[in-house]
């Protein structure tokens, strides 16, 4: 499955992702599962709540981290991630 | 142990509360204890609500309710919601048993994360059989309820001899009932299963052609449902990584408030396995000496000591070298390269044999009549 840029993403309701404390990092849980997300993959889950679209959330992060040219990063994860139950696009 | 110190332990990521030994269900090849009837003690609230919050604050974030039945438990709720409170994500694993539909609704209130429902088979005979119980519509029931409630739901089915020819209906089965995982978790020959393994170990050719099948669905149902598919390391040639290794992720706390590396260590001879009434957390998980046990290589033999596998394999499950070699210091014998392989060979052969042959021998149910028969 490949992202579609015309809807918005937003983070499964099947999964939760929280900061651990212990780990010093985000994770996201699942059934008997978790998976840990380094800080860039943590800052573009975050962003997917359901009201941002694939370029919102690109335009987003580059002013974040005050860079140009994440598309093609930020699209590979996120096809990851859709590809892993962890966003939707409904 | 030597080489051993605090700095070197990593903290548990997995808690799993048995919180009963309880059930209403008597499947035989249920992974409590043999001797479960003995041990009639269970924490009080207060108690299991000190060891979440213990066991929180060194990083466990996974937390299992598990049993017996857990909703036997009335203060389930209340342990829920300390849990939600702590951060936890909160794992029911549940025969279905005993669950309604408010009950369900109390529990996501409470900030339950999910629920795992057990079905023993396709068919409601072979599921009321194998349960010891009538419960096989009650289980689809609470299936559904599990996802009309809008929380991910696990379909658990436990496969052997009885059920391995059922997998296209059991496969089908999960569909209808809209899982979001599946787990089809060959039995683990400990407990009850050891007990009854020449009744419930499939034959190589029952194995390949299910896990064939199993295979082929996992990949129409891709994006759909996940398949955690448990393999039956007796027909492997290297072991399990039991546990991610001893002591370094699940901590284990039985009923009575043993706490142990895996929920079968209890059958292990000298472990003196701690209880939290007489210790925390913290000290059991770094300095009891049932934690640091097999922790690291510097316990093992050869040809584990020497072997270049042994980072990955951490020697196979203890347990099962107790149960079939003697001798808990033992490489696993699943693996190919323990003298003592045959054993698996041995036992494979000998279930074979039973499949084929006229002797009539019944499945020992788990309950407590039995538990007090066979220990």
């Amino acid at each position: 499955m490949a992202i579609n840029p015309d809807k918005p993403l937003t983070f499964s309701r099947l999964h939760r992702l929280q900061w651990e404390e212990a780990q010093q990092k985000y994770v996201i849980l699942y059934p008997e599962g978790m998976v840990e997300l380094n800080q860039s993959s943590a800052a573009i889950l975050q962003l997917c709540n359901g009201s941002r679209q694939l370029a919102d959330i690109i335009s987003e992060l580059e002013t974040q981290f005050a860079t140009a040219g994440l598309g093609p990063d930020v699209t590979a994860f996120l096809e990851v991630a859709l590809n892993n139950g962890w966003i939707q696009q409904i | 142990m030597a080489g051993f110190n605090k700095s070197n332990i990593t903290p548990p990521r997995w808690l799993l509360a048995e919180l009963t030994y309880a059930c209403p269900l008597q499947c035989p090849y249920c992974s409590n204890p043999l001797d479960y009837a003995n041990y009639k003690t269970e924490l009080s609230t207060e108690d299991w609500k000190r060891v979440l919050t213990q066991a929180r604050k060194l990083g466990a974030v996974q937390l299992g309710f598990s049993g017996g039945e857990p909703l036997t438990r009335t203060d389930l709720p209340e342990l829920v919601k300390h849990a939600r409170e702590l951060g936890y994500y909160s794992n029911l694993i549940t025969s279905g048993y005993g669950m309604t539909e408010a009950k369900i609704i109390e529990l996501k209130e409470a900030g339950l994360d999910h629920i795992q429902v057990s079905i023993q088979a396709s068919s409601q005979e072979l599921n009321d059989h194998i349960a010891g119980t009538a419960s096989f519509e009650h289980k689809k029931q609470v299936a559904h309820l599990v996802k009309k409630h809008g929380y991910p739901m696990v379909l658990c089915v436990v496969i052997h001899r009885e059920n391995i020819h059922q997998m296209p209906e059991i496969l089908a089965m999960a569909e209808e009932l809209g899982a979001d995982y599946l787990e089809l978790a060959n039995t683990q020959y400990y407990g009850w299963a050891h007990l009854n393994r020449d009744l419930l170990l499939p034959t190589r050719e029952q194995f390949v052609t299910a896990e064939a099948i199993a295979q082929a669905f996992k990949e129409k149902v891709a994006g759909k449902m996940k398949i955690y598919y448990v393999v039956p390391d007796f027909y492997e040639d290297r072991p399990k990584a039991c546990m991610n290794g001893w002591g370094t992720t699940f901590l284990t706390i039985a009923p009575d408030g043993v706490a142990l590396p895996c929920h079968s260590a209890r059958e292990l001879p000298g472990l003196d396995c701690p209880n939290v009434n007489d210790y925390s957390v913290e000290e059991i998980w770094y300095e009891s000496k049932a934690f640091n046990f097999f922790r690291g290589f510097e316990w093992m033999q050869e040809p584990c000591r020497s072997c270049d596998e042994k980072q990955k394999d951490f020697g196979g499950c203890r347990c099962q070298a107790y149960l079939l070699t003697g001798d808990m210091y033992h490489t696993d014998p699943v693996c190919s390269k323990s003298p003592e392989h045959e054993v698996i060979t041995q036992l494979i052969d000998t279930a074979r044999a039973h499949s084929l042959g006229n002797e009539e021998r019944p499945l020992i149910f788990r309950n407590s009549k039995n538990s007090k028969l066979v220990q």
